[in-house]
């Protein structure tokens, strides 16, 4: 999806602030605009939030940064990657999205089982809500419990409660050499329970995927020696030969993908459901499917399709929630992207944000 | 413990004159046994490990089921009466402490594992339930429950949910927050709803994120479900000793810088570690200025190689000793004399308050030397013992309650102390919770708006603010003389005897 013509590109926060506190019309949030294909499609005049850039503080001993969320994701990563640093979460590649939309997005990828997601490592920020009122919420400190965790809320909120101008993150060593260790496995009964097996393992697996035609990925990373030493003990535990070992730039590209799910690159409709790992091989016979993959040890199913058919995707789950990924324009209007909250959640989500955004001038629409 | 300068939210005398009445509506609710309003036993509920504190609530329950929880709180918003929820009572910041007119709804019943699934790798427990007990029902399988603040035997998995606490071990596992998967909590308005699962992520708003951390303001939490992690094939921790404070804070800063993080990166400074060394013998160094202690978790191969990496580095900043465990029993050792820091600084002072401050770690040196003047200005000694890795600071402020001005003195440097974190970068508490105690300096971090945002948050929840009232808000109490007793902590300390980290 590409940008739309912007009503407005503040270049600072007071700028964001003036724009929301005068009274007018409702904005869609839009920094690098790779997202606007996710939620229900927002009619409104577009805040161009991409002029709010550039790193505000990196100490690399601090293991924070703090930046301006228009900032693009591909500048903090190669700015890490000079000081052998990473977000631990593994935000899937996108050309052109920003830090900002990753953490709105709560998008993480393949190492969130085992690292933590984006809201996980997004510990502070400074925002301005739809009455162009300026907050920070949370700080600079890894450790930090003081007031309520705003950032927490934000993360995932797709713009729907306020406008970041600053965020910091928490940032964390790169591993000096990672593998990955392919199996086959007979469809996902299988390969849930070998993910399982080597979960549970004390052999610090990073990330645990199926794809139905490389089969199951376990990746492990760490200094070399240790990552050798571990193979070699969880080859031994789980007493099923390896078909395949990637090495470290192998198994970098191979996660990518995985990351970026380009196995089903091809279908019009991506559905990504987060569930409890056992509970996928049934949702995937129920739904009798062949265009899946795997990752978190099970717990996250991407699914290819040719139509929506969300009533048909979520009666399948038992727990857990569908996010409609991919969809032709048509189709996310007329159907719930995000998973509908029960009565009572989607009373304390509405008051929530009216709470950030009481005229409705935040991506209006865009959760419902 | 603040004493002197906080007051509790205070009370509605009509309330308190309907206790009889409001006895016998609860004992229609709960078997009645489960109910107390006798002033003689409501006095074990009076107080938490803050105990400058203390206010008898009007009653206390003691639900079994969840559908009790919320019968108490929809009775409870019907006649406007005050919620204050208990686990274990082991608050540091007095986030448990009573109002006068309020209902205490103690969780202590809501005492079992309901649910242990290793294949998805979760244990669904109630919220009574003891954080250390997680960990133990999981052990024969070499799982466990990674936070584990100091009071892992005492304190309870709901209150934990409510702190967002922490714990030695967070630098690399992570607070409650990183390691909780599901909530079933009862709201103010007493529905029953349940955040999160066995899943991972929110499908809408986070609310489980906000919940985590919101200090018994939003609700009460019946049930947690938590993830479990197999445990590391080895730990091994070295002991490090340092002539100065700055050479430990460099360090520190080098270890992290070189790509390790240690599973815990502890640091104590002289006064710390002598009165630690007298009270449990740990083999600590005497003569040193500072002392770390860095665990180091993982395969024996990977661990042994971090542990000549931390050494050379300690090296590279003057280190005067080095010590790494040999087998597990010397690990517990060292461990023992951190461990035991706080009763052990009981030890050579009659009370003492502990800060909690949060800041930078490249801010560690400066602060300790601020810290370090502001004790000479105030006349008091301070004794040093924190989790270095994240740079979250326990300042022991040593005084005695008996000396007159003492208290007031000790109350006033504590108060510096955080304004210093503050405005090195940092926050007012890194895993305490605001709580009472610290709720009158949130101004000091936050501002109107900032503040202004929260307070909008809390009225999503509780409309009514009834969900205890005079806690880490300042705007939302109103001061009275009511509930200013201060009790001589060496002589009322409760849960004297549990360590403290």
């Amino acid at each position: 999806m590409s940008k739309p013509t912007a009503a407005a590109r503040p270049a600072s926060e007071s700028e964001l602030m003036q724009a929301l506190s005068e009274p007018g019309g409702a904005f869609e949030l839009v920094a690098g605009g790779t997202k606007r294909g996710i939620g229900r499609p927002v009619e409104a005049a577009a805040l161009d939030l991409s002029a709010l850039r550039g790193i505000v503080d990196y100490e690399p001993r601090e293991l924070v940064l703090t930046a301006r969320p228009g900032t693009p994701l591909q500048e903090i990563q190669t700015l890490l990657a000079s000081e052998g640093q990473r977000l631990g979460f593994e935000p899937p590649a996108e050309i052109g999205q920003t830090l900002g939309g990753v953490l709105m997005a709560n998008r993480s990828g393949s190492r969130r089982l085992t690292a933590g997601s984006a809201r996980d490592h997004f510990i502070g920020l400074r925002a301005v809500n739809g009455l162009g009122e300026a907050f920070v919420g949370g700080g600079r400190v890894v450790k930090n419990v003081t007031g309520f965790d705003l950032p927490k809320v934000l993360a995932g909120s797709w713009g729907t409660l306020a406008a970041l101008t600053e965020v910091t993150v928490r940032v964390v060593p790169m591993a000096e050499s990672e593998a990955t260790l392919l199996f086959a496995a007979n469809g996902p009964q299988a390969a849930v329970e070998l993910c399982s097996l080597a979960l549970g393992s004390c052999f610090d697996v990073s990330a645990a995927a199926f794809d139905p035609a490389r089969g199951v990925a376990l990746r492990l990373e760490g200094l070399a020696s240790s990552v050798q030493s571990r193979i070699e003990g969880l080859l031994g535990s789980l007493a099923h030969p390896a078909q395949d070992r990637l090495d470290t730039e192998t198994s970098r590209s191979f996660w990518h993908h995985i990351g970026a799910v380009t196995a089903l690159a091809h279908h019009p409709v991506l559905w990504r459901l987060s569930v409890a790992p056992t509970q996928a091989p049934a949702i995937l016979a129920s739904l009798d499917t062949q265009a899946f993959q795997l990752d978190w040890g099970g717990g996250l199913i991407w699914l290819g399709a040719a139509a929506v058919e969300a009533g048909r995707i979520r009666a399948a789950l038992k727990g857990g929630h569908a996010t409609l990924m991919r969809a032709p324009l048509e189709e996310r209007r007329r159907t719930r992207v995000f998973e509908p909250p029960g009565p009572a959640l989607a009373a304390l989500s509405a008051r929530l944000k009216a709470a950030f955004d009481p005229h409705g001038r935040l991506n209006p629409g865009r959760m419902d | 413990m603040l004493g002197r300068m906080i007051c509790l939210a205070q009370p509605d005398a009509a309330v308190i004159g309907r206790k009889a009445e409001i006895l016998a509506a609860l004992r229609r609710l709960l078997a009645p046994a489960d109910v107390i309003g006798d002033d003689t036993l409501l006095r074990a509920y009076e107080t938490d490990a803050l105990t400058a504190y203390r206010q008898r609530p009007l009653a206390v329950v003691l639900p079994h089921t969840t559908e009790q929880v919320a019968a108490v709180l929809r009775f409870a918003l019907k006649e406007g009466i005050r919620i204050v929820a208990r686990g274990a009572g082991t608050s540091l910041s007095g986030g448990a402490v009573p109002v006068a007119d309020a209902i205490v709804v103690g969780m202590g019943r809501f005492n079992r594992i309901l649910a242990i699934d290793y294949a998805d790798r979760c244990v669904v427990a109630q919220s009574g339930v003891t954080n250390l007990a997680i960990s133990q029902a999981v052990a024969a399988r070499h799982f466990y429950y990674a936070p584990d603040p100091s009071s892992q035997i005492a304190c309870t998995i709901g209150g934990n949910v409510a702190e967002n606490s922490g714990g030695v071990h967070c630098l690399k596992y992570g607070l409650t927050t990183h390691n909780v998967l599901g909530l079933e909590m009862v709201t103010p308005e007493g529905e029953i709803v349940r955040l999160g699962g066995r899943h991972l992520d929110a499908g809408h708003y986070d609310l489980l994120g906000l919940m985590t951390g919101s200090e018994g303001l939003l609700g009460i939490v019946t049930e947690v479900t938590v993830r479990i992690l197999p445990r590391p094939q080895t730990a091994r921790a070295v002991l490090i000793g340092f002539g100065t404070v700055a050479g430990a804070s460099d360090c520190v800063a080098d270890v992290i810088a070189a790509g390790i993080i240690p599973a815990g990166l502890e640091m104590m400074d002289g006064p710390a570690i002598r009165a630690a060394e007298e009270f449990v013998h740990a083999g600590y160094p005497l003569s040193v200025a500072a002392l770390l202690i860095v665990e180091l978790d993982g395969p024996a191969s990977e661990v042994d190689e971090l542990i000549t990496r931390v050494h050379a580095i300690a090296a590279r900043h003057g280190a005067s000793s080095c010590r790494a465990s040999s087998d597990e029993t010397e690990r517990e050792r060292f461990w023992a004399g951190r461990k035991a820091a706080f009763p052990a600084v009981g030890r050579i002072s009659p009370d003492y308050l502990c800060m909690d401050g949060s800041i930078p770690r490249r801010r560690l040196a400066a602060v300790l030397q601020s810290i370090a003047e502001l004790s000479q200005r105030h006349g008091l000694r301070v004794a040093n013992v924190f989790h270095a890795g994240d740079g979250n600071l326990h300042p022991l402020i040593l005084y005695d309650a008996n000396v007159p001005g003492e208290l007031e003195r000790a109350e006033a440097f504590g108060s510096d102390i955080l304004k210093l974190c503050v405005d090195a970068g940092g926050v007012l508490t890194g895993e305490h919770g605001v709580g009472l105690e610290k709720r009158d300096l949130m101004t000091y971090q936050f501002g109107a708006v900032d503040l202004e945002v929260q307070h909008r948050i809390k009225r999503v929840f509780d409309p009514q603010l009834r969900f205890n009232p005079g806690k880490v808000f300042p705007a939302l109490s109103r001061c009275s003389e009511q509930g200013r007793e201060h009790v001589h902590a060496g002589t009322a300390r409760a849960h004297a005897g549990l360590p403290r980290f």
